[in-house]
């Protein structure tokens, strides 16, 4: 252990990083009153999909790749289905792709509507979880009540679309194995014309919220298309006028091992090579506030018009309204699934038959989290022979990690586990799902830092 | 009555949190089960510490790092009652394919610096290293198996969760068997129940999420799809992928090492143990 020659020093460390999904924890080493340094650290095992999956079929890589992540696993569909088709030339007709977006906008709104009610809400009014806060006030048990049925709409569009809410067994390479019928999905359009009121009276009720004062020269980074709000594909896009194919997504944007955190990261690649003091370098931010503040001109009227009414402006740079963001797009996706339904023609067949072939295809779709990237190499008789996975938790770390570093000077004076709380509540703004981060390592080495004067 | 709730806790090791999101998706029971018992951790859903002891024990995950080795010791001494849930905790999950490889080759294939991460060379299942006292299969659970689990337990009963196959639930329902009909090869009649047969109610054959049922004969059906011609190669695929490890599966690859074989017993097709 390093030799501290002056000042007080204090760890604030958490070991196990309460509602997020998977397994976190975080560092904020501080000495002489100044930040020193910070870490989030992710003990969750690593489970080799990238290695194991080499020698199976890319036909499989649909439903294994979803067994990443539990509460996202149509994102890990629907990017290992693109790509797939990408790499055997396979053309996905429009009444196939729609039926894709449904099912998408079924996890937005499962995953988002969790997250906002379950995990985030909770550390706006101070309780230690959403339960805790039902049993506090007939109030805010309505709040809950609201969320939970919400959240079950959300789950019922992936149950019909994909067979069931958790690992959907529906989705194949082409399509799906059976397009629902009309009437599946029309029974479900009534609940959906509920849960788009209740979505509005959740944008207006999280938009009121009391939110911390936080701002940086953020650079956000998402999926785009100039004519909807894209969702399963688009270009790249950033607020600094990037503008690239999915397939250039690698010259871009680049996992790193750095030596002084032993964790991967994802960073922009810069133009000029930033000073060797600059460790945030490049970070920066995907999902849902990356994604509103950058496609909101293509979002639907009304979910334009309700987002016009709140007290929270877009485009915003404080990420503490990334909650607002969510609840808007749980609007957007509420409103999609409606229209989806009603112009529904049961596609058939149900999906597009192909052969194997030697090839490769990479392909980004939104996550609720943020962009998710898949590439597969295969060989002439369909067998994967290499597999990259890029999730958007690994690429927000690097963001978070910075978010974490400027905020932290407020906790040095906070009781303990009040510090504790509001470094949470900040890396929380990222629904981090640490169970996708399938790269990330173990941080096992603590140092001081000696004073610097 | 009881004058004190039960104290349950969710626990999670090598997995994808989808088990547990399962308690979370039982949209209509979970006030009221929140109502019924004491959450006493369960990081997915509150920032509650880990302390004291539990009636109930969820755990999710698989055994892959020396350090879980010990954690779920300590989740056994204490806790009265230890379910695990999903395929991880019951069979390794789709992690233990590690198992069946080299993973010293696995981590640099993944990890530019390999040295940094301690990890172990076989994903096992829980029973590998506890005593066990109820299992919940399935890739995911059934969320209908987990609220059946919790009343059955504050009700003192045995959890009801039938343990023969998915082809038994799929002819109750009147389905069209689809390797029967079609020559899809379906899983069906050698994996447990508890999905509600919802891979045959998408044209699509059953691929094995809820591991061996009880008593079946893998090998025969293996031979059955052989002889009408299925490739060996697509049946391995299809036996191994988040029940691989599960005995009954494991066995009937071609490519286990024979000493891995001997090696650890795991669950077995029953539920108790």
């Amino acid at each position: 252990m390093a030799k501290r020659k002056s000042g007080k020093a204090k760890t604030i460390q958490v070991r196990a990083l309460a509602r997020v999904e998977g397994e976190g924890a975080f560092t904020i080493v501080l000495q002489d009153d100044r930040v020193a340094d910070v870490k989030l650290e992710i003990y969750e095992p690593p489970r080799f999909y990238e290695a194991f999956m080499r020698g199976r079929q890319a036909t499989e890589a649909p439903d294994i790749t979803a067994r990443i992540c539990g509460i996202c696993p149509v994102a890990y569909q629907m990017s290992a289905v693109r790509a797939i088709e990408k790499a055997y030339g396979i053309q996905v007709p429009e009444p196939i792709r729609s039926l894709r977006r449904l099912l998408y906008c079924g996890e937005w709104i499962e995953s988002h509507v969790l997250h906002m009610y379950l995990l985030h809400a909770p550390d706006f009014f101070g309780y230690e979880s959403a339960i805790a806060m039902a049993q506090a006030s007939a109030e805010l048990k309505a709040h809950v009540e609201r969320g939970l049925r919400m959240k079950k709409i959300g789950n019922a569009i992936v149950e019909v679309v994909g067979g069931r809410a958790v690992h959907p067994i529906n989705v194949r390479v082409g399509g799906f194995y059976r397009a629902p019928t009309k009437d599946e999905l029309q029974a479900l359009v009534d609940d959906l014309r509920w849960g788009r009121d209740a979505a509005i009276e959740t944008a207006r009720w999280v938009a009121s919220l009391d939110f911390p004062d936080f701002t940086d020269d953020y650079e956000f980074a998402c999926i785009r298309s100039d004519h909807h709000y894209a969702i399963l594909e688009g270009d790249v896009v950033t607020n600094r006028g990037l503008r690239i194919s999915e397939d250039e997504f690698l010259q871009y944007f680049r996992e790193e091992q750095v030596p002084y955190s032993h964790a991967l990261h994802s960073r922009r690649v810069l133009p000029e090579s930033p000073g060797a003091d600059d460790r945030f370098a490049g970070c920066y931010q995907v999902g849902p506030l990356a994604r509103w503040n950058l496609n909101r001109d293509v979002a639907p009227d009304l979910v334009r018009q309700v987002e016009q009414d709140l007290p929270v402006s877009f485009p915003t740079t404080n990420p503490f309204h990334s909650i607002v963001a969510r609840a808007l797009e749980v609007l957007l996706a509420y409103h999609e699934a409606i229209r989806i339904i009603e112009d529904y023609e049961q596609p058939d067949p149900s999906w597009v038959p192909f052969e194997p072939r030697a090839g490769h295809g990479c392909a980004i779709t939104e996550a609720p989290r943020g962009m998710l990237y898949h590439e597969y190499h295969t060989d002439d008789a369909g067998y994967l022979t290499k597999v990259t996975i890029i999730p958007p938790t690994s690429q927000n770390q690097l963001r978070i990690e910075k978010d974490l570093y400027m905020i932290a000077p407020r906790l040095i004076d906070l009781p303990q586990d009040q510090a504790c709380w509001q470094a949470e509540f900040a890396i929380r703004n990222y629904d981090p799902c640490i169970s996708c981060a399938t790269h990330f390592l173990k941080l096992k080495i603590e140092r001081l830092p000696t004073s610097a004067h | 009555m009881a004058t004190k709730k039960p104290r349950i806790g969710v626990f999670k090791f090598a997995s994808c949190d989808g088990c547990q999101l399962s308690l979370l998706d039982c949209e209509d029971e979970l006030l009221a089960i929140a109502d019924a018992v004491e959450i006493g951790y369960f990081l997915e859903a509150t920032r509650k510490p880990l302390t004291g002891e539990f009636d109930i024990a969820l755990v999710e995950g698989s055994i892959s790092t020396p350090e879980q080795i010990e954690q779920i010791h300590d989740i056994r001494n204490r806790s009265r009652m230890l379910v695990t849930i999903g395929a991880c905790a019951t069979a390794g999950g789709i992690q233990a394919l590690r198992n069946f490889a080299d993973v010293r080759e696995f981590l640099s294939a993944v990890y530019a610096s390999p040295e940094y991460i301690d990890t172990l060379k076989t994903s096992t299942p829980i029973a590998d290293h506890v005593r066990v006292d109820f299992e919940l299969r399935g890739c995911p659970v059934s969320k209908h198996h987990l609220v059946e689990l919790i009343s059955a337990t504050l009700a003192g009963r045995r959890p009801n969760i039938p343990r023969h196959s998915v082809c038994i639930d799929c002819k109750r329902l009147g389905l069209t068997c689809l390797p029967v009909a079609y020559g899809i090869p379906c899983l069906g009649p050698i994996t447990q129940s508890g999905c509600g047969v919802i891979c045959p109610s998408y044209h699509r054959g059953c691929y094995g999420c809820f591991g061996p049922a009880h008593r079946t004969n893998v090998q025969g059906l293996v031979r059955a799809y052989q002889s009408a011609g299925v490739p060996e190669e697509t049946l391995d695929l299809l036996l191994h992928t988040f029940n691989a490890w599960a005995p009954g599966f494991r066995e009937s690859t071609r490519s286990v090492p024979e000493e891995l074989l001997s090696r650890s017993t795991g669950p077995g097709g029953s539920g108790e143990r």
